[in-house]
């Protein structure tokens, strides 16, 4: 532990551009989850898909998704497509669709049911139903989750490079290797930092939507 | 109508400006990142080919797969405890109400943010570096990372206790160790359990996941799979994975709700 000190800070610089880019594979990944979970979402619920089968079906998926943890995709995705970012995107990409879907099917479950009947009522169709009585109440909920998806993506983005899947990560994993402790020290550090940093920006940005 | 979309009018423009910002930097990390649709299209092919090969798993393995989905189990386990035993005193000594001195809460709350913020795989690649590969190695990382995570919830449930019980243990003349048995213990203990459960859940993902930096369990058979693109294995492996893990949820919530 001690070969870990002090930090080589010159390598603070090459950092900069993979930290950015693994900010990218993050939001990329969770907006790719974000807008593949909209079906989902729908036919989880038990107040918009009223065919059980359906319902059953799509709740079963989001619950076997959900059970793999991110960085088992992630390990699996690069044997796969092979090491670098794009897998670690669709890493992130599923892992968001499963929590998005889950936690915001949960929300639409619970949301009233007074503005459905009514447009039911006047004879919507199921698109202008969940147009003008779902989504006006459903969308903060959405828009929070995913604020909330991304979090936990950030911080899973900087070490998913520790199974190859791209990102600072990855370079921890090259410094650990070579016995560059002292750089590795410099990359953990920036990892934390940025970690801290997405969170508190991240609250505000919820405190203000919701 | 006309009335309504000049009251919804005014919004409306900063909504459109927040989705074409927001369109902007998602292409621009998209680039980033060397992402594009037509890279996802010609993957589906390869992908879809994997999924099947997965799909039809080699049973032969699944002996060894569960005994290694055990060794990932007890390191749950064993890393939960360790948590659980160094974040109890973290607990009181970083809730507002119990702690000894404010200062004593201030950094208390600090040291545990500190603890959290590291991530349990890069934990397990040190004490896999200190202590070598196995399963050592994980539950120290998952012990480490949960004393930080389950000292912080225990903290805030001490936080929210009744402060009835102690008031009129103090005004009986109650010392500290009495009032903290008989006051403070009975009221935290249930939410403490509950709360303990729920991070064993979680850790028995992790725990499947450490395996994967060399600190054993399951992820050790899943990283030589993936080495040799043995698909078949990872299948079995994949199954294990999510039937423990389901098995585990259920029963865990079972309890919990009982609990609480």
């Amino acid at each position: 532990m001690g070969d870990l000190f002090p930090p080589n800070w010159e390598v603070l610089p090459v950092l900069v551009s993979p930290a950015l880019q693994t900010l990218q594979m993050a939001l990329v990944g969770t907006t790719q989850g974000a807008l593949l979970a909209v079906p989902l979402i729908l036919l989880a619920s038990r107040n918009v898909t009223r065919q059980p089968w359906l319902y059953y079906g799509a709740r079963a998926v989001l619950n076997l998704l959900r059970t793999i943890p991110e960085l088992l995709y992630a390990a699996i995705l690069v044997a796969a497509v092979g090491i670098g970012p794009f897998a670690g995107i669709l890493a992130l990409t599923v892992f968001s669709l499963a929590i998005v879907a889950k936690l915001t099917s949960e929300s639409l479950e619970a949301i009233d049911p007074g503005p459905m009947e009514a447009l039911e009522a006047a004879g919507a169709n199921r698109l202008k139903l969940v147009r003008y009585a779902v989504v006006p109440q459903i969308l903060p909920a959405y828009l929070s989750y995913t604020l909330f998806v991304f979090e936990i993506n950030v911080r899973v983005s900087f070490v998913l490079g520790l199974v190859g899947a791209g990102g600072i990560g990855q370079l921890l994993l090259t410094a650990l290797n070579l016995f560059r402790y002292q750089s590795a020290t410099v990359i953990i550090l920036v990892t934390l930092a940025a970690v801290v940093m997405i969170d508190a920006i991240s609250v505000r940005v919820r405190q203000a939507i919701v | 109508m006309s009335r309504e979309a000049a009251l919804i009018e005014p919004g409306r423009w900063k909504i459109w400006a927040g989705a074409g910002l927001f369109a902007v930097v998602f292409v621009w990390s998209a680039r980033g990142v060397e992402a594009s649709l037509a890279r996802f299209i010609e993957g589906l092919p390869l992908l879809a080919r994997i999924l099947v090969l997965m799909l039809v798993p080699d049973w032969s393995w699944a002996g060894r797969s569960l005994s290694g989905m055990v060794v990932s189990v007890q390191v749950a386990l064993l890393g939960t405890t360790v948590g659980m035993l160094l974040a109890f005193p973290l607990a009181f000594l970083a809730a507002r109400n119990i702690a000894p001195h404010p200062a004593s809460s201030y950094l208390g709350k600090q040291v545990l943010n500190l603890i959290r913020t590291f991530p349990e795989i890069i934990l397990a690649i040190f004490f896999v570096a200190a202590y070598g590969p196995g399963a050592l190695a994980g539950m120290m990382a998952i012990g480490l990372h949960s004393t930080g995570s389950l000292g912080k919830l225990y903290a805030e449930a001490v936080e929210t206790i009744d402060p009835g019980p102690l008031e009129a243990l103090r005004a009986a003349g109650a010392n500290r160790i009495k009032t903290f048995w008989f006051a403070v213990l009975p009221q935290v203990m249930p939410e403490f359990a509950a709360l303990s459960l729920y991070r064993f859940e979680i850790n028995s993902r992790a725990a499947t996941v450490l395996g994967l930096v060399g600190a054993g369990g399951i992820g050790t058979i899943m990283v030589q799979a993936l080495q040799f693109r043995r698909w078949e294995v990872v299948g079995m492996a994949l199954i294990v994975i999510i039937a423990v893990v389901t098995l585990i949820d259920t029963a865990s919530a079972a309890l919990r709700r009982r609990l609480v």
